[in-house]
Parts: C-alpha cells; structure tokens; sequence
C-alpha cells in the first residue's frame, strides 16, 4: 500500500493490513497535547490495536481509548467476525489500551482474555466484575491460532507493572506494548513513510521507560534474541523499517553512560548545594573532601546555581551516593533542591545512598524535608544530616568532615557494625 | 517484653526490638533500603530477602503469599511491611 493509498484508507476506518494476516485496528488521536498530565504530546498519539488471523481463529491485541472505539470496532469488523475471535491479548491494562475492552468482551464472547500475572488485580479494578474468566501468561507461554501462534515475554514494568508483550513467530512479528512506541500521530501509520519522529521516541523513553532501566535491560535480553521483522507498539509509529535498529537505540539508552570514566571498585559520591552566604557551601566543601579521602570514592561537588537541573539528572542516575545541601529560607528547601529531587521520578534512584545538609538562620526545616523526600524516593538514608546555625564555626566544619568520611566509608560497605536499640530510633530516628 | 533482633545488611545496623515488631516499622527509621509503597501488603515494593532467621518471622498470610507469587518472589522472600519478628534475630536485606 502506497503512503497516501494508507492514509485514505485510514480516514475511510478501513483496517490496515502489516501482512496478509495480521490488521492495524487502531485509532489516531492528532488533536491531543497532554498526555498522563506528565507527558506533551506535540503530535497527538495513536492506540494501535492489532488482529492477527490464524486458520483456526483470530486473536485481537490490544484495545484503544474508549472515545475511541467506534474506530476500532468499524475497522475490526472488516477482518473478523466477532464469533471468530478467540483470544484477546492485553499486553497493557492502562485505559487507553483498554478503554474498548468491556465492549468487545460483550461483542466477542467466545474469547478468552490473556494477560501477564501481575494483570489480575488491575483488571479486576479496571472491569469491576465479579466472576472474570482470564488467563495468565508468562514467558515461553503461547497461544495456538493454527497456522499461527503468540508466544509471550514477561517484561513487567515496562511501564506499569502488567506489562507484557507478544510475539508472532511465523512473521516476526513482536506486539511490543508500550516499548518502542512513542506518541506521534501521523496516517501513514509506518515508519518509512511517517515523518520524523526521532524526537518523540526518545521523550518517551525518557519519561516512560528510564525509571525503569533495569526492566528495560531485563526486556532486552528476552527481545534482542528474536528475529524480527516487524515491531507492532501500542503508541506511534509501526517500525517494519530496520525494526532491530529500535532495540538497539533502547539498549543504548538503557546503558549506564558514564561507566568507562569510572575504575571498577570505585563508587560515585556526588555532593549538590545552593547557598545564600556561602555557609551551605563551606559545609558541602568540607563534606566532600573528606569523603573524597575515602578511598575507591569518586567524589564531585557541584553548585545549583551553575546548572541546569535536567544536566545534573543524568548524573545522578549513574551515581551512587547523592549528597544534597540547601539553605532554610522560609522553613522550606530551597526550590533548586525540589527542582532537582523532582526530575528524579524518570531516574531509578532506589538504593542509592543519599544524604542531606544545610545552614539555617533559625529553624533549619529544610535538612529534614530532604531526608524525608530521599527517603520517598527509596533511597537509603542511613546517616542523620548535619545542620549547621549561620556560619558554621572550626568546630562544626569537624563534624562536616566526619560526616563526609561516615558517608565514603557506608558507601564503600566500610562502617563498623553498629548494634542500636529501636527506642534509640524514636529520638534519633537515624542509626549514626 | 520479648526481644528480638533484626539487622539490615545492607547498612550493616542491628536494632533490638520487641516481640510483634513489623520489619518496616524499623527499616524506613533506620534508613534502609527496604522501603515501602502501600504499607499493605499490595505492591510488592518493600520486599525483602530473608538471609538468617526465617523461622523467627511470621508466617507469609494468604494475601501476602498471593503478592509473593505475583512478584515473582524467590523462597527467602518476604514482605516487610507484612512480616512480623516473633523472637530471636532475623537478618534481612533489599530484595
């Protein structure tokens, strides 16, 4: 099909074929700007459904957005009859995937409903039903279509945890879910013929995929494996031009990007302050050369005020321990610091050591807030930060010192084994 | 009271506690990192791994062993939020 036969056959809710056996039933959605709140989406998004026919049955993956169902239904009434559909494979429970769902489960009552393990408590919040017949799947599990079959890889958090997508082996075809898609909406529906959408597959990934990094790297392992011809996302542009050249691009993305500047045995330690008088700052100078004696610890010292927050994000997904110093202005942080410990929801942050301290003029909130927010951000916060009132005195640059070398030695696994009891935590909540 | 304890090895922290103790009740004070979602035994985001003592733990409930299973959780994994430290010591870490 040439690009402008594919675009008025869009228009017209035909279905679009990816090969004689397996339709495009989705949905474009050009007029959307925002999606997930979090996301923008400059050029809207499609849901891509698909149905794939075997000779004895048809199964339909994914759904759309419910707004977006008469789309869907008018296209995948022209390739199966609802009697036919045997199987409904859910690789992604979240609402634009399976807004359409409660319909063609009542249209198609002789299908049965596939979705990973960690699906079934999400479709049964999502359906509200009592009674739902489904079926798990997990890797290597497969769904017989005659001449055509699904076999499925677990990859969960991809980006929820119910992700899951599903190969068709007789085409080379992988039903990827929400990897490898992008939220681009253009007609022409494949990738050598859709404009250039290179932008909006790396933002996706950046917001969708990067908290997930270790999952991403997991699902590589079970996808790089497959021959593949064709890959089918749920968002975006269908990739059937250099299809592998997509999993390669995610597995450099998914690839720690600063690991050859750093020997191994040698642990990153990355102190970040902001400072009205310099106070905070004389603090942060002291807490990092002191944990910089410590040795295999790579420490930095960086000032807010000279960088941009998005910059420092991509460190910090790489280090290993995160040292934050802010002032108490107004009994909060400073709003640098919350800038920064917001942009790291798309960063897996969890397990890294991380710290707080700051100079105060009289309340000296601030200190506290970041432990607490480190802490929701799963980090560990193993040591009680130092607070210092105004300008820290001979004295208190002694305590930064000890607390920069406690912290190299608790990142290089080199604290002495401490036995405390819990109602030293009620005082202290801290076991330093 | 009974006294049990529990250490973090991941921080390298013992902390005496008594008897009933939920292990999130102490990890999230001191600064582990076994942290928590739900605190109801729905996520799985506070599992942990059982390396001494698992004997000295509750037992998993049905809920919890349902959340287990989902998570693919291997044999000396439990929930902190859902375990219980009866006596003894009991040694855990971030699964």
């Amino acid at each position: 099909m040439s690009a402008a036969r594919i675009v008025q056959a869009v228009a017209q809710r035909e279905a679009i074929p990816l090969s004689p056996r397996v339709h495009w039933v989705g949905a474009l959605d050009p007029g959307l700007r925002s999606f997930d709140i979090i996301l923008k989406t400059a050029n809207g998004t499609s849901y891509n459904a698909y149905v794939v026919r075997g000779s004895h049955g048809v199964a339909v993956v994914d759904t759309v957005k419910r707004e977006f169902s008469a789309d869907f239904f008018a296209r995948l009434e022209q390739v199966a009859e609802y009697d036919e559909i045997k199987a409904i494979v859910l690789n992604h429970l979240e609402p634009d995937h399976t807004g359409a769902l409660p319909e063609l489960m009542e249209r198609a009552p002789n299908a049965q409903l596939y979705i990973s393990n960690k699906a079934q408590m999400m479709l049964k919040a999502l359906l509200k039903r009592e009674n739902l017949a489904f079926t798990t799947v997990d890797t290597g599990d497969r769904i017989d279509l005659g001449d055509r079959s699904l076999r499925f890889l677990h990859t969960p958090y991809l980006h929820w945890p119910d992700t899951q997508c599903a190969y068709l082996a007789e085409e080379q075809i992988l039903f990827s879910g929400d990897v490898f898609g992008c939220h681009f909406c253009d007609a022409r529906l494949f990738n050598d013929f859709t404009g250039d959408f290179r932008f909006s597959f790396e933002y996706y990934y950046a917001h969708i995929m990067r908290p997930f990094r270790d999952f991403v790297v997991r699902a590589l392992d079970l996808i790089e494996p497959l021959p593949l011809g064709l890959i089918a996302p749920a968002h975006g542009p269908i990739l059937r031009d250099r299809p592998s050249d997509y999993v390669k691009r995610y597995r450099e993305l998914a690839s720690p990007r600063l690991k050859r500047e750093i020997h191994p045995g040698e642990k990153t330690l990355l102190v970040f302050y902001i400072s009205s008088y310099g106070n905070t700052a004389r603090m942060a100078e002291a807490i990092h050369s002191a944990a910089q004696e410590i040795s295999g610890v790579r420490a930095s010292l960086y000032d807010l005020e000279g960088g941009d927050t998005e910059t420092f994000a991509d460190l910090l997904e790489e280090a290993d321990a995160i040292v934050l110093g802010s002032p108490t202005i107004n009994g909060d942080a400073v709003k640098p610091i919350w800038d920064l410990l917001s942009s790291l929801t798309v960063i897996d942050m969890k397990g890294k050591l991380g710290a707080a301290f700051g100079s105060y003029g009289w309340s000296g909130e601030a200190v506290r807030m970041i432990e607490d927010r480190l802490r929701g951000l799963k980090l560990r916060v193993p040591l009680q930060g130092v607070r210092v009132k105004l300008i820290p005195t001979p004295e208190e640059i002694l305590q930064c010192h000890a607390f920069g070398r406690a912290l190299g030695e608790e990142l290089m696994g080199r604290r002495e084994a401490r036995v405390i009891d819990m109602s030293d935590l009620l005082t202290s909540q801290y076991s330093a | 009271m009974a006294k049990a304890t529990i250490t973090f090895e991941d921080i390298n922290v013992t902390v005496t506690v008594p008897a009933g103790t939920r292990v999130i009740e102490i990890s999230e004070k001191v600064g582990s990192g076994i942290t928590y979602g739900c605190r109801e035994g729905d996520c799985g985001t506070c599992m942990m791994k059982v390396s001494e003592g698992w004997n000295n733990l509750t037992e998993p409930s049905v809920l919890e062993d349902k959340i287990l299973r989902e998570n693919y959780a291997g044999k000396h994994n439990r929930l902190a939020c859902q375990a219980q430290v009866l006596g003894g010591s009991v040694s855990v870490r971030p699964a």
